[in-house]
């Protein structure tokens, strides 16, 4: 990207501002904190860039206002908090199944229940994951600064319109409130969904790799769009076991054979490391903190995960085989932690360090603690 | 042998019906389809969208134009997203009394509110049919249903009253046993702007009359006793008729979206 312009911006109004620049021309939402900075961004932009805003009378319905908009050519996106999320749940699982295009941004603040409104929080990783009943995946991406609150939110929306899905973009309320320098690039990428040409089925596609194409309403399709398992055409299939594996492979097969696509990371000094910290959003920022504050008494290497489904394996592996040990400092009781025991797979020891509570960040003076400690 | 005059608005291969015989979906799928080809609605340009339920089939996948078929109770908010994308589709919504009173309620509730430029027709068969006709907001006090084996012991909701008191630009009520009313009531429904909301008690012949003991005819009867125009109808008895009709800008209009000329 050219960097043209210098900004000045809190977490939530770059990913606004990310939103816009990627063509996202439909809002709705419910208010809650700590995303709502989000949503009166575009309650103020959109209007006037011809665009639509609506606030809806509960995330259920925001969610799915965001799929009937997609369906009729929307790039749309709603932000919300741990309740809301739960909500959008559902329409998140008939978005995975009619393959609807849309973007959550889920500021992450601490549960479960309504917990800490205002406090920040990592424990939506996994539900972000596998909220939805049913097989299914969608991507996953999570900003460590708000310069990635920008970049990501246009790569999100690019996603959701290159692979056909719903995307998840996972922030939380400490990036949502720092404010940080922004270099806005000129030439931002738009990928614009797939139509049909000829007779191409809107539900099927013989290369799993390539999503079906979106065909536009109003234009004869007498398209059939439907949350109930369907056959390329679109017609329910409900008792044929067939048309129902070949579907569920296919919408897993869309998103994970593009998975290398998908993987965004910063792999900070893995050669030479003597301990490994792998960490996503504020987090991360404390881990490169505290790699700093030990200056060059400890070879510590950091991962920055930006794609948190599907997983880039490849930069945790390497870690593990050359660190003495990995720590996975999280604002949650440890999530992440269990992929990278699964991906270290005893080839070296990994630490979980948890922080919960209060909305206090994971200090760069106690993870330094900690990492000499896992050094031993 | 000359085809039926809606065969062109219905797809052959959807047929037979799912519907158990002597349902009422298509009765009102049959007054929808003749209003619509009477307002001259281009059939291309129409969306029809749906949740769960047997009255969420009457268009998916029966009618031969877009449908969207989500999730339940969520067929409003779904159609409304479509129609503040593309006001010039003529969007509507379909469900049963569960769907839209029941689980999709708030949605329905703050549609109306909003005067959301959507046609909504609810089918009321009294209960949650497909699933086995278990009790659902509307079910008169006292019938049984498998999970009311006593008897249900509260008050139904008077829907179409309701979506009136919301801010609705129409609302009325007819019954199966009323399909030249309801014709005209959609009719009318279609000319108008804003939220426009039509219910149509519908007879369940395998959740509700059947277990009375009441053939599909027979309920068409007692529908037909039992209806009395809006305002005189007893507690007991069916009111029918135009509840509202009124002209507020739709939200298109009020959000500054509405096609001029």
């Amino acid at each position: 990207m050219n960097p043209k312009e210098r900004k000045f911006w809190s977490g939530n109004v770059a990913v606004a501002e990310g939103a816009l620049a990627a063509g996202i021309d439909f809002y709705a939402g419910y208010p809650i904190t700590p995303s709502s900075e989000i949503m009166e961004h575009m309650a103020r932009e959109l209007p006037r860039r011809g665009g639509i805003f609506l606030q809806a009378e509960d995330e259920i319905a925001a969610i799915f206002l965001l799929l009937g908009a997609s369906w009729a050519d929307a790039k749309p996106i709603t932000a919300t908090s741990g309740p809301g999320f739960s909500l959008m749940q559902e329409g998140l699982g008939i978005a995975v199944m009619t393959e609807t295009p849309l973007l959550v941004v889920d500021v992450m603040r601490a549960g479960p229940g309504t917990g800490q409104a205002s406090k920040a929080a990592q424990g939506d990783l996994l539900q972000a994951r596998w909220g939805r009943h049913g097989d299914q995946i969608l991507p996953v991406f999570a900003p460590a600064s708000v310069q990635d609150c920008f970049e990501l939110t246009v790569f999100a929306v690019n996603t959701a319109e290159r692979l056909r899905t719903p995307v998840v973009l996972l922030s939380d309320e400490l990036l949502a409130h720092t404010w940080e320098t922004v270099q806005v690039p000129t030439d931002v990428e738009r990928v614009e969904r797939r139509r049909p040409q000829d007779h191409e089925p809107a539900f099927g596609s013989p290369d799993p790799k390539i999503p079906p194409p979106m065909p536009r309403l109003g234009e004869g399709h007498a398209l059939l769009v439907t949350g109930s398992t369907h056959d390329p055409w679109g017609f329910r299939r409900t008792s044929d076991p067939k048309t129902h594996r070949e579907l569920v492979e296919r919408l897993w097969n869309k998103i994970w054979l593009n998975r290398e696509n998908l993987f965004r990371y910063e792999a900070v000094d893995v050669e030479g490391a003597e301990v490994g910290v792998v960490a996503y959003g504020s987090v991360a920022r404390s881990a490169l903190a505290a790699k700093k504050l030990l200056g060059g008494k400890v070879q510590v290497a950091v991962v920055v995960l930006k794609t948190l489904w599907p997983l880039a394996e490849e930069p945790i592996a390497a870690l593990a085989e050359r660190a003495k040990a990995i720590l996975v400092p999280e604002l949650s009781l440890g999530q992440l932690l269990w992929d990278v025991e699964r991906i270290a797979a005893g080839r070296c020891p990994v630490v979980g360090f948890s922080k919960i509570g209060g909305g206090l960040p994971i200090y760069p003076e106690e993870l330094a603690q900690k990492i000499l400690e896992v050094r031993g | 042998m000359s085809a039926h005059p809606l065969h062109k608005l219905l797809r052959a291969e959807a047929l037979p019906t799912a519907f158990c015989p002597g349902c009422g979906n298509g009765l009102v799928a049959g007054a929808l389809l003749r209003a619509l080809i009477k307002a001259g609605l281009d059939f291309q340009k129409s969306v029809f969208v749906t949740g769960i339920g047997c009255a969420a089939w009457i268009p998916s996948p029966h009618f031969r134009a877009d449908s969207l078929h989500v999730a339940h109770g969520r067929a409003i908010p779904t159609a409304l997203g479509i129609k503040l994308r593309r006001p010039e589709l003529h969007v509507m919504v379909i469900g049963g009394d569960g769907d839209l009173a029941g689980i999709g309620g708030n949605h329905l509730l703050h549609a109306a509110r909003r005067n959301a430029d959507l046609l909504v027709i609810m089918v009321n068969n009294f209960v949650y049919a497909m699933t086995g006709g278990q009790v659902g907001p509307t079910t008169p006090q006292n019938l049984p249903t498998p999970t009311t084996p006593y008897g249900n012991p509260e008050y139904p909701m008077d829907v179409a009253g309701v979506v009136a008191a919301a801010g609705a630009n129409y609302v009325a009520r007819w019954t199966t046993a009323h399909l030249a009313q309801l014709e005209k009531s959609l009719l009318k429904a279609l000319a108008l702007d804003g939220f426009r909301f039509v219910e149509v008690v519908s007879q369940c012949p395998a959740r509700v009359a059947g277990r009375l003991s009441m053939a599909p005819a027979e309920a068409l009867r007692w529908f037909q006793k039992h209806s009395k125009p809006v305002g005189q109808a007893g507690p007991e008895e069916i009111a029918v008729g135009d509840y509202v009709e009124r002209n507020r800008p739709g939200l298109l209009q009020t959000l500054g979206k509405a096609e001029h000329g």
